[in-house]
């Protein structure tokens, strides 16, 4: 790892500040993608600007009909929260699933979206859900907010303060892990929501995505039968060493359909 | 570039200088000559790097030094008073929890992590599920399960 000047801002302010106009300066979060990066050496800074100290973007509240949960908020506290848990327990889920305990207890929303790995689990849970990113500049719908691979709308210094959750009639989150890395080779959200159903679909193209025909079967039915009318493309999905892209779409088919099982099991409790 | 950093770690305050890229394992082994914590893989995989910073368990090999200012650190040389063993020591040793060792201080950091978490009542499908973060290339699993079941239980009683 090349070296690099460390800041550990005591305020947002001081953070954007920090960060503002210098394309070599990044955010660190909970570090547990961006260490590694840089270790590797898939990345380089010369400086870091450290989240860390900044209590005011931690922690988890009911705000209305919505969760709202602090981007510097680790994965284990939402896995844990009774709050999530009332509310959206598939989220809960979702987060209790990501890496393993050790890394749950420091990697955080916050960062994991602002990385938009294509395999990481909370864009599905923010897409799936119809969430809002709130950054300290402004407010943007989970449809707009994932662009690509790695890719984002935020802006160059903008930093995530929080994201909001709708909570849903219904949802239910479940992914098929490579076995190796535990990443989602293919991993669907699905959620029946005031706004209709929504399906979002992680590890399997190169950003989270939703998928339509699920959407509007499920839409009229809301059973896991409901999607055996359609068929999942491989088209635009990623083919690696652990799976081609046909292999992908038969795998977004049949988690679709246990993730619905799932939703319907945590509405009926 | 060097800051300096200062944390309690094993219960003794310290300060050390390091750059932005220190990391917490390089503090601990490297200024600190705290040997037992292990570096396996390096890429946050394998656990053995297994710390408790502020009472969480952590991989100290992704973790910046710089980050742990005014932090709390406890390392598999601070789990017991010198001379005894902590009770999840002692289940893996009972236990024969064991082959090489070389994982073993994060195993242990980590079954001590879980308990907090999970409570000392450990079923072997929680373990196995919960020691996810943590790689045993002997492939000695079984008995560290066992270990681990003990070690729990054991963690009451004291």
């Amino acid at each position: 790892m090349y070296d690099f000047s460390y800041h550990k801002p005591a305020s947002l302010d001081e953070a954007a500040a920090m960060v503002s106009g210098r394309d070599d300066f990044k955010l660190l979060a909970g570090g547990m993608s961006l260490i590694p990066a840089l270790k590797l050496r898939l990345a380089r800074y010369s400086g870091l600007v450290d989240l860390g100290a900044l209590d005011g973007l931690k922690g988890i509240r009911r705000q209305g009909e919505a969760v709202v949960i602090g981007a510097m908020t680790p994965h284990a506290e939402v896995a844990a929260s009774a709050e999530v848990e009332r509310a959206i327990p598939a989220l809960a889920a979702l987060a209790g699933g990501i890496g393993d305990p050790l890394v749950r207890n420091c990697g955080t929303i916050g960062g994991s979206i602002a990385n938009a790995d294509p395999a990481a689990d909370y864009p599905a849970g923010v897409v799936g859900l119809g969430a809002t990113v709130v950054t300290h500049r402004r407010e943007i719908a989970a449809d707009d907010f994932f662009l690509g691979l790695f890719e984002t709308a935020l802006e160059p210094g903008e930093i995530i303060t929080a994201v909001r959750f709708p909570i849903p009639e219904a949802a239910g989150y479940c992914k098929f892990p490579q076995p190796a890395s535990r990443f989602a080779l293919a991993g669907v959200f699905v959620a029946k929501t005031a706004g209709g159903v929504r399906v979002a679909v992680t590890g399997a193209g190169p950003s989270v995505f939703r998928l339509a025909d699920a959407e509007a079967a499920l839409g009229k039915n809301f059973d896991a039968a409901a999607l055996d009318t359609i068929t999942v493309r491989a088209d635009g999905l990623n083919s690696d060493m652990h799976a081609s892209a046909e292999y992908r779409a038969s795998c977004v088919g049949v988690i679709a359909r246990r993730a619905v099982i799932q939703a319907r099991k945590v509405r009926a409790r | 570039m060097t800051t300096k950093v200062s944390l309690t770690v094993n219960g003794q305050r310290v300060s050390a200088e390091v750059e932005g890229r220190t990391l917490l394992v390089q503090l601990l082994r490297e200024h600190l000559r705290l040997t037992g914590t292990h570096v396996g893989c390096d890429t946050s995989q394998c656990g053995c790097c297994t710390v408790h910073l502020n009472g969480k368990g952590v991989k100290s090999c992704t973790v910046l030094a710089a980050s742990c200012e005014g932090a709390t650190v406890t390392t598999i040389e601070g789990l017991a008073p010198e001379g005894k063993l902590h009770p999840m020591q002692e289940a893996f040793r009972e236990h024969h929890g064991l082959q090489c060792g070389f994982c073993t201080p994060g195993m242990i950091m980590s079954a001590v992590d879980m308990v907090k978490r999970k409570g000392n009542d450990l079923d072997e499908r929680t373990i196995r599920r919960q020691l996810e973060g943590n790689l045993c290339r002997c492939t000695g699993y079984h008995n560290i399960v066992k270990a681990i079941q003990a070690g729990a239980a054991a963690m009451k009683r004291t």
